[in-house]
C-alpha cells in the first residue's frame, strides 16, 4: 500500500465527510432546527422565470425595431420556411393540391413509392457501389412494406428542408467565424450553451413565436442541428494547409475567391463530416419535433408512446432507425465520393446521366399511368406486414412469464445503488454542497473554474431549484456510473481482442443510431414507469462515447511503450494495468464527460417515464407553455453539463500534463 | 555588364510578439539581446537582398532560421514589421490590396514544399486555376495549361486528380501551375524537399532545364547545402533570422564568413563545388586539349589526372588564362580544409 501525500488524505478526508454529511443532512437539519440546511427556503428564491416570461410576453406583444415588429420577423421566416416545405411535401407525400376540403382536386399526386426507391437505387449505385445501392433499396421498400411510407415521407421532406438550411446556415456562420475572430469569441459561448441546454427548453419560446405546426418544428430542429456544423466549418478551415492559403493568395485571388474557391473546397471532406452530423441531429429531432407539431414517423412514435401502444410505437422507432441508416450511409458515401477519381465519360448529355433519366421517365410513367391504376402510386395496403402484434405479445409473455425475474433486478437496483446515492445526495446541505464544488474547481483548474463552479451552482439554487437539480445529478450520476462500469471495460475489450471489437463495434453503431426515444419503448414495456425505467434508457442510450473513446485511448498507445513493457517482463494483465489503462486515462476521461452529455440529453426524455428531475420541470413547463419556467430549468440543465464538463475536462488536462502528453 | 536588379529588400525585419512594431520603431536595428528583452521573436533581422534579372538566388538555411518567413516577406505573404521590398523599382510594401493583387496574378508564381495542389481540381484545373481566377477566357486558359503540363513532362495526365499522383509528379504539377501565368519572379519554397533522394536529383536536373529555356528571376529556398551548391548561380545563408553570408557556391567554399557556414561546406566534396578558375594557376602554361575555367573540378579530374604534364586553362573567349595540374586537383579532391 502507497502512504497518501497530505492533500490526497485531504481530499478523501472531505469525500467521507461529504458522504457522512449526505447520510445524516435531514436528520441533522430537524436536530439544530434549521431546515433550510437542506431545503433551500422558498422567501430567498429570485423568481427568474417570471422575468423570462415577461420578457416573452413584451417580445411576441410589443417588441418593434420602428414599424417592423418583432412578429412580422417571425412570421417572415416562417413564410420563407414554409414555401420550399410545402413544396416538398406536396412532392413526396401529399401530392399538389387546387381547392381545399371536399372540393380539393388533385393535380398530381405525390411521387410513386417505386420511383423515390429507385432513385435511392440509383443515387447509392452513383455513390458508392451496387451493395450500398441493395442498403439503401432495401430500407425503402421496408419502409413500404410496413406500412410506415406515408408517415416516412412527410419525416425526409421535413429533413430535405431543415438538412440543406442548418448545414448552409452553419456553413455561413462558420465562414464568418473563421474570418472574424471576434464574432468566433462571440459566438462559441452561445454554441456551447445551444449545444448542452435540452432541446425541450427552447421548445417552449419557439412555439409562442411560430405556433404549433410543422414550421415551428422545422426551426427547433435547424436551430438543434446547426451549432456542430459552424464548429466543424471553423475547425476544418482552420485545418487547411496554410501553404494552400499561401498559395491562393499568391496566385492573386480576392478575399472571396481565396475562401469560396481555394479554402472551402479544400476542407469539403471535413465539411462533410458536419454534414453528416446535421442530417443525424435532424434525425434525432424527429420524435422532439413531433410535440411541437411536426407530423410523420415521429408524431407515430409519440402517439404511440402516449397510449402506450408498443407495438406500432416499435414499428415506427425502427422506420425512423431504417430511415435514419439509408441517409446517413448515403450522405457518407456521398462525402466519400467527392474529390474521388472520376474520369468524365465523353458523350451525350443523356448518356452520361443515365440513371437520372431513368428516374425521370419512371417518373412521368408513373403519374401517366397511375390514373388508371393506383397500385404504381401507392404500395397496397392490404399488402402491408405488421409486427405490432407480435411485439405486444412477446412483451405479454415476459410479463407474464418473467415478472419476478424483472422485478427482483428493479429492486436489486434501486434498494443498493440508486436509492443510498439519492439519500446521500439530497441530504447534503447546500452550503456544504457549494463549497465543496467550488473546492474541487479550484482544485482541479484555479479560481477562475472555482468561480465558474460556485456561481453556476449559486444560480440554480437561487432560482428555487436545487432539490429537483440534485436529483437530476443523482440520476445522471448513477446513469454514468454504471455506463462508465460497462462501457469502459467493453472498450478496453475491444481494443484488445479483434472479434469482440466487431461485435462491440456493430452493437455500439446500433446504440447510437437509434433515436433517443425509441430506448424507452422496450423498458417501459418491461420495467413500467419509474426512476429505474429512466436509468436503463440512458445508460442505453450514453454508452456509446464510454465505450468508443476508451477503445480508441487504448489502441492509441504507442507502439513503443507496449514494447518497452513486454521486453520488461510484463505479463499481459500488467501491460493492461501498468501501461495501457494509464496512458488511455485522458481518453476515457474525455469519453466519461461525453456520457455525462449524452446522459443529460437523454433526462428530459426520460420525463416521460414519471422522473422527477429537472427534466420533468422541463417537459411540464412544455406542456403548460411557460417560457420562463422551461427556460430556467433548460439553463440549469445547462449549468450543471457546463460544471461537469470543465472539471472533467481540467481533471483530462492535468492527467496529460502529467504524462507529457501536453504541456 | 551588370544585369538590372530586378527584386531587392532593404532592411527588412519580421518581428513577432506584442511590442513588435514599438521595439522597431525605438531602435532600427535593434541587437538580439533587446530583441530578446523585448519579449519578442525575431524572424527576420535586418535583411539586405538584391536579386539579379535571371539568376538563381538560393536562400539556405536550417529549419527555424527564417528563410520561410524572409521568402513570404518578399512577396508580402507575411507583412514585414519594417523595411522595404523593391520589385522592379516599385516599393511592394506600399501597393494597396487591389495593386498586390494585380502583381501576383501577373508576375509572380511560387511553388511550395508540399505541393498545396486543390484536391478537388484535376491536374489541368490545378495548373488553369491561376487564370481561372482572373477570368481569362476558357478556351486560352486550357491552351495554356495544356502547354504548361506537357513542358513539365505530364502531358496525358491532364484528366487526373493529385492524388493519383506521385509526389514527383505532384510537383511537376506545382510547377506547372506557378508558371502558367508567366511571371517574371518565380519563388521556389523547398520544392524539392518532401521528395525521395532519386527524385529529387531528377527534379532539381528537371528545374536547370526548364530555368536554361525561361530565364526566370528565382528565389529558391532551401536547406540542403548540396542542393544549394548544384543550382544556385548565389546562395544566402540565414542562422537565426539573419543572412550571414551572401555569395557564389564556389567563395562560400573559399572564403566562409563564420565557422557556422564553413561547418556547412566541409561536409560538400569541394572538387563538386571548386571551379578550374579557382585552383589553376594563374598565368601558368600547359599543352593538350584545353579546358574551360568555369568547368567544376569534379567534371574534368579525370582527365587531368590522366595526363602527365599541366593542362592550359581557357576563359569562355577560349584566350589561355592559366594551366592546372594532377597536383592542384589532388589537393581539392584529397586535400583537408584549404584548396589554397
Amino acid at each position: 500500500m502507497t502512504r497518501l501525500s497530505r492533500s490526497q488524505f485531504a481530499i478523501l478526508a472531505l469525500v467521507l465527510v461529504t458522504i457522512v454529511l449526505g447520510y445524516f443532512g435531514r436528520d441533522l437539519g430537524k436536530a439544530l432546527d434549521a431546515r433550510w440546511l437542506t431545503k433551500f427556503p422558498s422567501a430567498w428564491v429570485i423568481p427568474f422565470k417570471t422575468y423570462i416570461s415577461l420578457a416573452m410576453t413584451w417580445l411576441i406583444e410589443d417588441a418593434a425595431i420602428g414599424p417592423v415588429a418583432f412578429t412580422d420577423v417571425t412570421r417572415t421566416i416562417a413564410w420563407l420556411i414554409e414555401q420550399p416545405y410545402d413544396f416538398v411535401l406536396a412532392l413526396l407525400a401529399d401530392g399538389f393540391v387546387k381547392g381545399q376540403g371536399n372540393n380539393a382536386q388533385v393535380i398530381l399526386p405525390a411521387i410513386s413509392w417505386i420511383v423515390v426507391t429507385t432513385a435511392v437505387i440509383a443515387l447509392g449505385q452513383y455513390c458508392r457501389d451496387w451493395a450500398l445501392a441493395a442498403l439503401v433499396g432495401g430500407c425503402f421498400i421496408y419502409l413500404a412494406v410496413f406500412g410506415q411510407w406515408d408517415s416516412a415521407m412527410v419525416t425526409l421532406a421535413s429533413v430535405l428542408i431543415a438538412v440543406p438550411i442548418g448545414a448552409g446556415g452553419g456553413l455561413l456562420l462558420g465562414v464568418l467565424a473563421y474570418r472574424h475572430p471576434t464574432f468566433e469569441k462571440v459566438i462559441s459561448p452561445v454554441l456551447d450553451l445551444m449545444q448542452t441546454i435540452p432541446i425541450f427548453a427552447y421548445l417552449v419560446p419557439i412555439l409562442f413565436m411560430f405556433g404549433f405546426g410543422p414550421i415551428s418544428a422545422l426551426v427547433a430542429t435547424i436551430i438543434y442541428a446547426t451549432p456542430p456544423m459552424v464548429r466543424i466549418t471553423t475547425l476544418a478551415l482552420k485545418a487547411v494547409d496554410s501553404e494552400i492559403q499561401d498559395f491562393g493568395r499568391m496566385a492573386g485571388t480576392t478575399q472571396r475567391q481565396l475562401m469560396w474557391r481555394v479554402l472551402v473546397p479544400s476542407a469539403s471532406h471535413s465539411l462533410m463530416v458536419g454534414v453528416n452530423q446535421v442530417i443525424m441531429l435532424t434525425l434525432n429531432m424527429v420524435i422532439i419535433a413531433s410535440m411541437i407539431g411536426a407530423g410523420g414517423l415521429g408524431f407515430d412514435v409519440l402517439a404511440a408512446l402516449r397510449r402506450l401502444d408498443i407495438g406500432a410505437g416499435f414499428e415506427a422507432g425502427i422506420a425512423i432507425v431504417v430511415l435514419a441508416i439509408a441517409v446517413d450511409r448515403l450522405s457518407q458515401a456521398f462525402a466519400e465520393r467527392m474529390g474521388q477519381v472520376h474520369h468524365e465519360v465523353p458523350g451525350s448529355w443523356v448518356a452520361r446521366h443515365r440513371r437520372t433519366v431513368l428516374v425521370l421517365i419512371l417518373l412521368v410513367v408513373t403519374w401517366v399511368l397511375g390514373q388508371f391504376s393506383p397500385l404504381l402510386l401507392e404500395y397496397p395496403e392490404s399488402q402491408t406486414i405488421t409486427t405490432g402484434a407480435f411485439w405486444d405479445n412477446t412483451v405479454k409473455y415476459l410479463n407474464v412469464n418473467y415478472f419476478d425475474f424483472f422485478e427482483a433486478i428493479k429492486v436489486f437496483f434501486l434498494t443498493w445503488f440508486m436509492i443510498p446515492i439519492k439519500t446521500v445526495l439530497l441530504g447534503i446541505p447546500w452550503p456544504w454542497a457549494i463549497a465543496m464544488l467550488t473546492l474541487l474547481g479550484w482544485h482541479a483548474g484555479g479560481w477562475r473554474l472555482a468561480m465558474l463552479c460556485g456561481g453556476m451552482a449559486s444560480l440554480i439554487l437561487v432560482s428555487g431549484l436545487w432539490s429537483k437539480a440534485i436529483v437530476t445529478v443523482y440520476l445522471c450520476g448513477a446513469s454514468v456510473i454504471l455506463a462508465t462500469l460497462i462501457g469502459v471495460p467493453l472498450g478496453v475489450l475491444a481494443a484488445l481482442n479483434k472479434r469482440a471489437g466487431t461485435a462491440i463495434n456493430l452493437l455500439i453503431d446500433t446504440l447510437q443510431t437509434l433515436p433517443s426515444f425509441v430506448y424507452l419503448i422496450p423498458v417501459v414495456m418491461l420495467f413500467r414507469v419509474g426512476d429505474f425505467t429512466a436509468l436503463i434508457a440512458i445508460v442505453l442510450y450514453a454508452l456509446a462515447p464510454a465505450v468508443r473513446y476508451a477503445a480508441h485511448g487504448v489502441r492509441s498507445v504507442s507502439e513503443e511503450l507496449i514494447e518497452a513493457g513486454l521486453v520488461s517482463g510484463c505479463t499481459r494483465t500488467q501491460l493492461l494495468r501498468h501501461i495501457r489503462l494509464p496512458m488511455a486515462l485522458p481518453e476515457i476521461l474525455l469519453g466519461i464527460n461525453q456520457t455525462i452529455m449524452l446522459a443529460l440529453s437523454m433526462l428530459v426524455i426520460t420525463a416521460l417515464v414519471g422522473t422527477r428531475d429537472l427534466g420533468q420541470e422541463v417537459y411540464i413547463a412544455l406542456t403548460k407553455a411557460d417560457t420562463g419556467r422551461g427556460l430556467v430549468a433548460g439553463l440549469s440543465i445547462a449549468f450543471i453539463a457546463i460544471i461537469a464538463d470543465r472539471l472533467i475536462n481540467a481533471g483530462a488536462r492535468q492527467a496529460r500534463i502529467r504524462f507529457g502528453l501536453e504541456s | 555588364m551588370t544585369p538590372k536588379t530586378k527584386l531587392s529588400c532593404r532592411n527588412v525585419w519580421k518581428l513577432y510578439g506584442q511590442n513588435a512594431d514599438a521595439l522597431l520603431q525605438q531602435n532600427s536595428n535593434p541587437s538580439g539581446d533587446d530583441i530578446r528583452s523585448a519579449g519578442v521573436i525575431g524572424a527576420v533581422r535586418n535583411a539586405n537582398i538584391d536579386i539579379a534579372e535571371g539568376e538563381i538566388f538560393i536562400i539556405m538555411g536550417l529549419s527555424g532560421s527564417g528563410k520561410s518567413t524572409l521568402v513570404r516577406c518578399l512577396s508580402r505573404l507575411i507583412e514585414p514589421t519594417g523595411g522595404e521590398v523593391l520589385f522592379d523599382g516599385i516599393d511592394l510594401l506600399s501597393a494597396n490590396e487591389k495593386e498586390l493583387i494585380e502583381i501576383r496574378r501577373h508576375k509572380m508564381g511560387m511553388v511550395f514544399q508540399h505541393f498545396a495542389l486543390l484536391p478537388h481540381l484535376t491536374v489541368l484545373q490545378n495548373v488553369m486555376f491561376p487564370l481561372t481566377i482572373q477570368a481569362t477566357p476558357k478556351d486560352e486558359a486550357t491552351a495554356k495549361a495544356r502547354e504548361v503540363v506537357e513542358l513539365v513532362g505530364l502531358k496525358g495526365r491532364e484528366d487526373y486528380y493529385p492524388r493519383e499522383l506521385s509526389g514527383g509528379q505532384q510537383q511537376r504539377v506545382g510547377i506547372a501551375r506557378s508558371l502558367v501565368t508567366e511571371p517574371d519572379l518565380w519563388f521556389l519554397d523547398e520544392p524539392f524537399s518532401a521528395l525521395d533522394p532519386l527524385i529529387r536529383r531528377e527534379m532539381q536536373d528537371e528545374f536547370l532545364r526548364l530555368q536554361e529555356r525561361l530565364h526566370k528571376t528565382i528565389v529558391f529556398i532551401t536547406h540542403d547545402f548540396e542542393e544549394a551548391v548544384r543550382l544556385a548561380d548565389r546562395i544566402a545563408i540565414m542562422k537565426d533570422g539573419e543572412v550571414i553570408q551572401i555569395a557564389t557556391p564556389e567563395e562560400l567554399v573559399m572564403n566562409p564568413a563564420t565557422d557556422y557556414v564553413a561547418e556547412f561546406t566541409r561536409h560538400i566534396p569541394r572538387s563538386k563545388v571548386l571551379t578550374v578558375g579557382g585552383v589553376m594557376n594563374t598565368g601558368g602554361t600547359g599543352e593538350g586539349e584545353p579546358i574551360a575555367q568555369s568547368a567544376r573540378v569534379s567534371d574534368v579530374a579525370e582527365r587531368i589526372i590522366a595526363s602527365d604534364a599541366p593542362l592550359p586553362v581557357v576563359d569562355e573567349n577560349g584566350q589561355s588564362v592559366g594551366a592546372i595540374d594532377r597536383k592542384a586537383v589532388a589537393h581539392v579532391l584529397f586535400g583537408e580544409g584549404d584548396a589554397e
